[in-house]
């Protein structure tokens, strides 16, 4: 598997690191159900077989969390941007 | 058919022209007490307990292609009950003697071989870690014994004993584990359960649960509709897509593991080895080839293939162990797909949805789980009450805190 990093190119998924689903939002700890909404946000998974949006992070490169498209049934990845709206890379790419 | 040795000698005598298939390839009927979704070692250990043990034989499995061509045909076959943990290790140990007694139940040769668990240690707090360990697995009627550097030796004279970076220091041995036919797990459940009158339905693809007034009446399937009183899960790798047919989100992330094969030698390894300085576990078939795995690839996957810095890692931590294994070439390799749950233990429970049980999660340790697992789903479904060496394997833990977590990674499924 190759990681196009919107800043340093196609690399070696060696280079990355995997969290996982990137579309968990953190609920609003002030929330009457703010109970239930954390254990469903910290447990609960759609784990879809297709399309899925992850988090990973280019630690030996340019040091970016990125939210990669990728498809679980077949591992192609069809889109990679930095999780940082500017679209700045952290650090200089080696 | 009764398996014998006079049954074999009477059908050598004709030439083998006269065995008859050991289980029926049923067509669905209209309706069942029970359908089990998945027919794998679980599923169909589930079937046959259901007709053993609670009489309940009006039952069919479902499976999409043939049964065992899911994970039951690309597991490292391990048996095992060297777990840490008060909700693991009476479920495990009762699985390990289902496992001792298995051949005489089911009348079939499963192969069971108890060659013993070789946990490898290199430090002195790993040490600790195993000796604690040893000691919660006799507490609960397992067997464990701690072994010093030359007592491991003499087991193992091949493995990197003095490297410089991981010297093997001893090990924690259970020899009452070892492996098992995966195959003939699958064979004799199926036959087992089918001579009890449980239909086993192949090419039969469940494709949607059918609910009404939050009760479960039944599935649809690539084969018709087929209406069910219960209906229980056992798709492990997939749990997530068969409970999202009834709104369910589970506490799993399905990832791919893979596991390789040498080329058949001789006689080398008589046990399982596992390295105790990185992730990587070894055994030898009974036709020679070596048979070997490590990490999970850590990402979620459900394409039944990973990719190339997995198999360098998994490499690299056997050569560490066994620097001989160099000279050998992978035969081939595989990847399953496994539930990787919150905690890295499994689920076997009701759901919210009345009369939809649901069996999961095992994570990289379902094969070794097969006979109890069976055995605790078919009590759970036929009293609606957990079994108590599954007690702890609830869905609803996670919301209450009460995990089994044996890795203490905390909710990142890709590191347990």
């Amino acid at each position: 598997m190759r990681m196009p990093c919107p800043h340093c190119g196609p690399r070696d998924v060696r280079e990355f690191s995997y969290l996982g689903d990137a579309t968990l939002r953190r609920p609003d700890p002030n929330a009457a159900d703010a109970v239930d909404r954390f254990a469903d946000y910290v447990y609960l998974r759609d784990n879809p077989s297709g399309p899925h949006q992850e988090l990973w992070y280019h630690g030996f490169g340019c040091g970016a969390w990125l939210v990669v498209t990728r498809d679980t049934a077949n591992h192609a990845i069809s889109a990679a941007r930095s999780v940082d709206p500017s679209g700045a890379p952290p650090r200089a790419a080696p | 058919m009764r398996y014998s040795a006079l049954s074999l000698a009477l059908n050598a005598i004709v030439g083998h022209r006269t065995w008859t298939p050991a289980w029926r390839d049923a067509a669905p009927r209209a309706a069942y007490q029970v359908i089990v979704i998945g027919g794998g070692g679980h599923g169909l250990a589930t079937a046959y307990y259901l007709a053993r043990e609670h009489g309940i034989t009006d039952v069919a499995v479902l499976e999409k292609s043939w049964i065992g061509s899911g994970n039951a045909g690309r597991n490292t076959t391990i048996i095992r009950s060297n777990y840490l943990l008060d909700g693991n290790i009476p479920f495990y140990e009762w699985s390990m003697k289902l496992w001792e007694g298995l051949e005489r139940e089911l009348n079939f040769n499963t192969m069971v071989s108890q060659r013993g668990v070789l946990n490898l240690y290199h430090s002195d707090a790993q040490r600790d870690a195993f000796a604690r360990r040893g000691n919660a697995m006799r507490l609960n009627g397992a067997d464990a014994a701690l072994l010093d550097r030359d007592q491991v030796r003499a087991l193992a004279p091949y493995l990197d004993f003095d490297g410089a970076r991981f010297p093997i220091r001893g090990g924690l041995l259970q020899r009452r584990g070892g492996t098992a036919r995966h195959d003939a797990v699958v064979w004799g459940y199926a036959r087992g359960a089918d001579r009890r009158g449980v239909d086993i339905v192949q090419n039969c693809e469940v494709t949607g649960l059918r609910i009404a007034g939050g009760r479960v009446t039944g599935v649809e399937t690539t084969r018709g509709a087929i209406g069910a009183r219960k209906v229980a899960i056992a798709v492990a790798g997939s749990s997530s897509r068969v409970a999202a047919m009834a709104g369910l989100r589970l506490p799993i992330e399905s990832h791919v593991m893979q596991a390789f094969v040498s080329e058949g030698v001789k006689p080398l390894i008589d046990q399982v080895i596992t390295f105790g300085a990185g992730h990587f576990y070894i055994s030898q078939s009974d036709k020679g080839g070596l048979v070997f795995g490590g990490d999970i690839d850590g990402y979620n996957s459900y394409a039944q293939r990973g990719n190339l810095p997995t198999v360098e890692d998994v490499c690299e931590g056997g050569m560490a162990m066994m620097p001989c294994l160099g000279r050998l070439r992978i035969l081939r390799g595989w990847g399953g797909l496994v539930d990787m749950s919150m905690d890295g233990s499994p689920i076997i429970d009701r759901t919210p949805v009345a009369g939809l049980y649901v069996n999961g999660a095992w994570n990289y340790g379902g094969f070794k789980a097969t006979p109890a697992s069976g055995w605790c789903f078919a009590h759970l479904i036929a009293r609606d009450e957990p079994h108590p060496v599954a007690a702890a394997y609830r869905l609803d833990r996670f919301r209450s805190g009460r995990l089994i977590d044996e890795r203490g990674a905390g909710a990142q499924p890709n590191l347990h």
